[in-house]
């Protein structure tokens, strides 16, 4: 026991009520832990299936760019990507998972007119870029959905951490040192009365001795 | 409301930009000037920011910052010259912090390991 009490019994009662606290602090928070791991468990496996999902569906995508790229001069293709039509906005909602405040998107475009996503004519272009555009705005939804997803996981795994660590240090330092504390309280106050109690009792019979001329 | 950004090589992203979404080319920046616009772009309202793994990858150790921040969320997507991987070990890393250890991919990379 490295800290100092003193050993009153202000300090046994401080030190109970210390005790009961961190006991209920602790199950409370290995019953949060506990709920958010469960919960965390199963968005990564999410995280994990849409991020395939995605990283295949936007490398076949690029695969169609690079090809729509090969029969097209440059000048003609950055010409027509220069002046988008369609515009994406993000609303972000919060949502409360266990205390942690995960996003959740939505999305608005500009134009609701799907075609909107070719920002160019169809004269000077080859059919393969409206074929890749096409599929990169297909992979959309996914790609936001994934955002949240991801974003979800990377907030719950840090309070996670930050949960463990208070936990552990509940269980591995506060309630020992407090049940310590205690219990050298305790046995203190415990000596203490013992002793008085035999120095009643030699007074006593110092005091018979004495009044009577006892011989013990 | 938010914005979404996508960040990397020019060829990588160009296509973005019809859907909509904002496009930040990298290739002529160096690490510095990148840092400095993804921290513009993170204080002038988006949301998102999507970038590619070999972008990523580069920056390394900058972009841990917006990790425990709701805004903006920095997600690796696949360039045109592939994938480096660090998409997939962005999300054991998640696992790690919270678990402690790697409990639920390293079962995927034995089973890799047995196959090659």
């Amino acid at each position: 026991m490295a800290t100092v009490v003193n050993p009153t019994r202000m300090e046994l009662t401080r030190l109970k009520r210390k005790l009961v606290t961190a006991v209920k602090g602790h199950r409370l928070l290995k019953n949060k832990r506990d709920e958010l791991m469960r919960q965390f468990l199963g968005m990564v496996r999410e995280d994990m299936e849409l991020r395939v999902r995605v990283e295949e569906q936007i490398r076949a995508a690029n695969r169609k760019f690079v090809l729509a790229k090969a029969g097209m001069s440059e000048e003609i293709l950055q010409s027509a990507m220069i002046a988008p039509k369609q515009e994406v906005q993000l609303d972000i909602a919060m949502k409360n998972v266990m205390s942690v405040d995960v996003p959740v998107y939505t999305t608005k475009t500009r134009t609701a007119d799907e075609s909107d996503i070719y920002p160019y004519g169809f004269a000077f272009t080859s059919s393969d870029l409206d074929g890749a555009v096409r599929s990169l705005s297909d992979v959309l939804p996914d790609m936001l959905k994934l955002a949240e997803v991801e974003k979800s996981c990377q907030l719950m795994a840090a309070e996670i951490e930050k949960t463990r660590r208070r936990v552990n240090a509940l269980e591995h330092v506060i309630i020992p040192e407090t049940q310590e504390g205690i219990r050298y309280i305790t046995m203190k106050l415990d000596e203490n009365e013992r002793s008085t109690q035999v120095r009643l009792m030699k007074v006593k019979d110092m005091m018979l001795q004495e009044a009577h001329h006892y011989e013990m | 409301m938010y914005k979404i950004a996508v960040m990397g090589d020019y060829d990588s992203i160009y296509g973005f930009a019809t859907l909509g979404l904002a496009i930040f080319a990298t290739d002529r920046k160096d690490d510095d000037e990148i840092l400095r616009m993804i921290r513009r772009t993170a204080d002038s309202g988006f949301g998102i920011i999507y970038m590619t793994e070999a972008l990523m990858e580069r920056l390394g150790s900058g972009l841990d910052r917006y990790r425990e921040t709701v805004a903006p969320a920095i997600i690796a997507i696949p360039g045109v010259t592939g994938n480096t991987g660090i998409g997939v070990r962005q999300v054991r890393k998640s696992v790690e912090q919270a678990v402690g250890s790697d409990i639920l991919f390293s079962d995927q990379d034995k089973e890799k390991e047995q196959n090659s």
